[in-house]
């Protein structure tokens, strides 16, 4: 009895140990460019580890049952007419709810982090006119969000590119600048079909649709260059549709910034 | 009408031809129409296999160099399209549900016959005019979700006789869900419980609850788009005031359901084969059947989960996070009973078990990813990239498919009275085990290292992990072969089966293999306990 | 084919499957007509959301008129009654009164119907011109296939009541219950849109 249980016990902790040891060993994500990413990968490695369990013990109990089990083949028969067991179904239902309902609340205090709680409607200084609604989006909360240097680019996205309209500077560009660990807000357009603002490295997509002005703000950490990618089906192009966003030194981005600058106009 | 009374069916039925021929004439017969419906199927699996290959080969290289930009898109387009509503959807429900649920209950056909082959014979033309729409301007290639404005502007006519087959594929589903409802309620042999009842029929009573409930929306729906894109009004389209979200709303909540019309069968189909190759009653009849309802419950009040990106507000989000993670309860509830099922069995390993458990390893995988996906920040980085699409073909294939051949193995001898060959069965595993997890399994990182899905062109970076991806799908259409020899030769050629090799002790092996045409020859035997194995009852027999 | 013989007996001893014979027909209409209800209920939610979040354009028309919509509230309520009646009539074997309630029901129908296409040709907006008017086309025009199907139906099941040689009876009432059952149903969602189209 104590053997079988010592194996049980055994085995669950092998389980657990591999499980952990992949989790926290072997990265699946790219690298990690802005304030979000980190905390994506925090809950992204708990939900790798919660999944391995599940997934490992589950495999080995069916292929266990499978060679323990097998009918040999001088056997005849049936096996144990078992038709259930309340305690243990009350088990196997209790235990998923717990885990579940911990991960919810989990990811609820990330996406809180992420700024995606946040009321789009108020907190937004690019909403000069305050008829226009907003619909959607990620606004981020960070330490340096008094930061007047607060910078608003407005996207627009059609078939099958992007641009960037840098209202302070009085133009457009095709790829979109950024200032390292400065908080950029990004009013996003669609001129015709729904696109999507993918950056990878930084662990934030919003859909761009049409007919919705849609806010999405982010923080980047690290200089770099990254991929913008369109992540919604826009057309024959869609898998073309691509822009990239450079991540620089405050310098380097002042000194971009005022070679395109456009002189003001006057209408 | 109901049981084969009417005396205008009998002489319908004597005219019928036999054999063979039957399979493709006009029939009333539960059993012909639900072969028919897996033939059919079947075929469109083909189908929808050979455009997945033309993908894969796409796929195989960073650029776009085996098909144009907008075939790539019509054909993930059909592909996606034929494999929901032309493979999955009408195998799992129609073509098992017409087989075995009149068995089951106890009659001797489907409640409402004619509609029954109505609803058959609405698939084929629908599905031939979806592929022949390629062939007029190009088929649809707004994606199986056809999302506006995108299939407002793409070429009309293709996006029309989109809707227009899908429109009649939702018709001919739910005539089949109004069918099932009423036959398993209705028509049970007087005697027969609820709670005695098979799990493949509370399956399908969940399943047919569902299609009877989401897909008169889609109908509807689709009926909104048409107008949008034929008479110029504005449902969907923002340039005339329209919302593009409303319809994302509207679809999901069919589609999200969908999936579960796509899988509840089957958790229904493995809940019959596992006990019989295990010899074990099934365990926790009564949570499986609360949990199967919960599943319908559940599944209704999640589709939101596939708009996370699409400017949700907040608490919309939250909800259908916690809403969508707690399905893997009643989900895991049923898994845990099937390991519990086989636990301490006298297991045979033969094709149908070895699908069956492939499909519980597959499936805990799809649905561990689901419940990732599930949450709010961690859908934002993956969602429309290749992880959605490893999730749900871990779910749809590693599940589903995986069932349908299960259950072709397991009833087999039902169906045709003969053995097929075991070992080509377990080589057919073999290869289609490993070729599908070589080809989805490395799709969960590409998504995740920026591989979005629905494009012809990526990354050089991606090639390598795509080549396997593609070796993969090369295997698991070479794992067909194996399969279509073995289903041909066997059903010429194969050993005499008996009347029930299995010695199960479901209603529909107590009759001759293959059953006569009312089913029984006498009165339809009263099954009350239709997982009675196990040690005390082997040794009454 | 003795096999079928010998099921023609055991159907024949099994008296309490051919009862329930009736009874599940109605059964698979009524689900019909609960996927069908689904529909509207998609309309429905459409019209509310675009109601909701969509506000229209400067100057865009959607007074509505309520004369003719109420009238034609009140047309389907009465028609609802004369249905009944014809149901009643029926089971009394009068099948005369029963074919004159029908076709009553059927007139006051085809009233409906009429008075929806003069409402039409007498709004201010046309089906393209706002959202609002597409949805509320699509919502009427969608119940008002439903109310030509029913008349229809209702004029068949009015043909086949007559004494001699008509199928409909005391003893076939199915089809004249699962007409009326439809009919109600219909008139039902005519009052949800009324309340919703029109009063909301
Ligand atoms: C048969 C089909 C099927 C099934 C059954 C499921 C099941 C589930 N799906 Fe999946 N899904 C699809 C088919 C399916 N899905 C398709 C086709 C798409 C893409 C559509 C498109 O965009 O084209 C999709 C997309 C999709 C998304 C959107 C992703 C995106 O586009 O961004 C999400 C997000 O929540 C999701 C979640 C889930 C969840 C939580 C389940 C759950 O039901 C899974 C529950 C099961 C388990 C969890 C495993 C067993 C449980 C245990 C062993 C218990 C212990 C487990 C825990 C405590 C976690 N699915
Ligand atoms: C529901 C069931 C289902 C099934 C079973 C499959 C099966 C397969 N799917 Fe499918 N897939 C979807 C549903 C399904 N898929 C959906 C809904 C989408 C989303 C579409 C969208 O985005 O809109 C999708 C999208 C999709 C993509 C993403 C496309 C993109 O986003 O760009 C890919 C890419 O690898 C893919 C691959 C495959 C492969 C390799 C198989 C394989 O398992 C197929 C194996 C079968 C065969 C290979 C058949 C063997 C036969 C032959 C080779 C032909 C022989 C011919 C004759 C004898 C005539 N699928
Ligand atoms: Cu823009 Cu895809
Ligand atoms: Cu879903």
């Amino acid at each position: 009895m104590l053997n079988k249980y010592f194996y049980l016990i055994l085995i669950i902790s092998l389980v657990f140990a591999i499980s952990f040891w992949i989790g926290f060993n072997v990265n699946l994500l790219p690298a990690e460019a802005s304030i979000n990413a980190p905390i994506y990968d925090e809950l992204f490695k708990i939900l790798f580890i919660i999944g391995l369990i599940i997934f490992i013990g589950m495999t080995i109990a069916v292929i266990y049952s499978l060679f323990k089990f097998r009918k040999r083949n001088d056997q005849i028969g049936d096996g144990i007419a078992l038709e259930g067991n309340l305690s243990l179904e009350i088990v196997w239902t209790i235990i998923p709810s717990i885990i579940v309902l911990l991960i919810g609340l989990y990811s609820y205090n990330i996406y809180d982090r992420m700024g995606g709680m946040k009321d789009l409607n108020h907190n937004h200084e690019m909403m000069s006119s305050n008829t226009e609604k907003i619909w959607a989006g990620i606004s981020q909360t960070s330490d340096n969000e008094i930061a007047i240097n607060n910078l608003s680019i407005e996207v627009s996205a059609m078939q099958f590119a992007f641009l960037f309209n840098y209202p302070k500077g009085n133009f457009i560009s095709g790829e979109l600048h950024v200032p390292v660990d400065q908080k950029v807000s990004m009013k996003m357009e669609s001129k015709d079909v729904i696109h999507a603002f993918w950056v990878p490295e930084f662990r934030i997509k919003q859909d761009i649709i049409p007919g919705q002005p849609t806010i999405l703000n982010f923080t980047p950490t690290k200089v770099g260059k990254y991929p913008i990618i369109c992540a919604e089906l826009c057309g024959p192009y869609h898998g073309g549709m691509r822009a990239s966003i450079i991540v620089e030194e405050e310098s380097d981005y002042n000194e971009w910034f005022n070679k395109n600058k456009k002189p003001e106009v006057n209408l | 009408m109901t049981i084969s009374i009417d005396p205008q069916k009998t002489n319908n039925e004597s005219l019928q031809p036999k054999g063979w021929l039957r399979y493709f004439s006009f029939s009333l017969d539960h059993k012909v129409i639900g072969i028919q419906y897996l033939v059919c199927g079947f075929l469109f699996y083909l189908i929808g296999g050979t455009l997945a290959s033309a993908i894969r080969i796409e796929l195989a290289s960073p650029m776009s160099d085996f098909m144009p930009r907008d075939v790539y898109n019509q054909v993930l387009t059909l592909h996606g399209t034929i494999m929901i509503f032309l493979w999955i959807v009408p195998v799992v429900n129609g073509a098992f549900g017409n087989y075995l649920i009149p068995f089951y209950v106890g009659a001797r056909d489907m409640a409402f016959p004619r509609l029954n082959a109505v609803a058959f014979w609405l698939i084929p033309p629908s599905g031939l005019m979806l592929v022949a729409s390629y062939f007029v301007e190009g088929a649809a290639q707004a994606g199986w979700t056809a999302y506006p404005p995108l299939s407002i502007t793409t070429p009309q006519s293709g996006q029309i006789i989109w809707i227009l087959s899908v429109l009649l594929l939702g018709g001919s589903s739910i005539f089949g869900g109004i069918n099932f409802i009423a036959t398993i309620i209705k028509l049970r042999r007087p005697g027969l419980k609820l709670m005695q009842l098979p799990m493949y029929c509370w399956a399908m009573l969940g399943t047919s609850l569902l299609v009877v409930l989401s897909t008169p929306v889609l109908a509807g729906t689709l009926i909104l788009l048409s107008f949008d894109i034929i008479a110029n009004t504005g449902f969907f389209n923002p340039v005339l005031g329209g919302n593009v979200v409303v319809y994302q709303h509207l679809f999901w909540f069919y589609s999200h359901p969908a999936v579960y019309i796509m899988v509840l069968p089957a958790f229904g189909l493995v809940s019959e084969i596992l006990p019989v190759h295990a010899r074990k009653p099934l365990f926790g009849y009564t949570t499986m059947v609360f949990s199967i309802m919960g599943i319908v419950v559940l599944g209704l009040v999640v589709w939101a989960h596939h708009m996370f990106t699409s400017g949700t507000p907040p608490w919309m989000r939250l909800f259908f996070t916690i809403a969508t993670a707690f399905i893997a309860v009643p989900t895991g509830i049923k898994f845990f009973n099937w390991v519990a099922t086989l636990w301490g069995g006298k297991i045979s390993i033969n094709s149908a078990m070895l699908f069956s458990c492939g499909f519980i390893i597959n499936f805990v995988f799809g649905g561990i990813t689901g419940v990732a996906l599930a949450q709010v920040p961690f859908d934002i980085h993956v969602h429309d990239t290749y992880f959605v699409v490893a999730h749900f073909h871990y779910i749809v294939y590693g599940g589903t498919v995986f069932i349908i051949f299960s259950s072709i193995y397991h009833w087999f001898p039902k169906v045709t009275g003969k053995m097929f060959n075991e070992k080509l069965g377990i080589l057919h595993f073999i290869i289609t085990f490993i070729g599908f997890n070589l080809c989805f399994a490395p799709q969960h990182w590409l998504g995740l290292n920026g591989m979005p899905r629905r494009v012809a062109e990526y990354d050089p970076q991606f090639q390598f992990v795509n080549q396997i991806s593609s070796l993969g799908a090369l295997l698991m259409a070479i794992s067909t072969i194996p399969f279509l020899i073995n289903v041909f030769v066997s059903v010429r050629n194969g050993k005499d089966a008996g009347d029930n090799p299995w010695n199960a002790l479901t209603p529909e092996w107590l009759t001759s293999s293959p059953p006569p045409v009312e089913n029984w020859e006498g009165e339809a035997p009263l099954v009350q306990e239709p997982y009675g194995y196990g040690e005390e009852i082997s040794e009454q027999k | 084919m003795t096999t079928l013989d010998s099921s023609n007996e055991i159907q024949k001893n099994n008296s309490e499957v051919d009862e329930s014979h009736e009874d599940f027909r109605m059964f698979g209409l009524i689900t019909f007509l609960i996927a069908d209800g689904m529909t509207f209920a998609g309309f429905f939610a459409a019209y509310l959301t675009y109601k909701a979040v969509n506000p229209l354009p400067d100057g865009a028309i959607y007074e509505l008129e309520l004369p003719i919509p109420t009238l034609n509230t009140i047309l389907l309520l009465v028609s609802s009654a004369t249905f009944h009646k014809a149901g009643k009539a029926l089971l009394k074997d009068k099948n005369s009164d029963s074919q004159k309630w029908l076709c009553f029901t059927a007139f006051l129908g085809i009233i409906f119907l009429i008075c929806q296409l003069f409402e039409y040709f007498h709004l201010p907006f046309g089906l393209t011109d706002n959202l609002f008017a597409s949805t509320f086309y699509a919502l009427t025009g969608f119940h008002g296939l439903h109310v030509t199907l029913g008349t229809l139906m209702i004029l068949i099941i009015a043909w086949q009541s007559r004494i001699d040689g008509g199928r409909l009876s005391s003893q076939n009432m199915f089809p004249l219950e699962a007409v009326e059952l439809y009919w109600h149903f219909v008139d039902g969602i005519w009052v949800i849109l009324f309340i919703i189209l029109y009063l909301l």
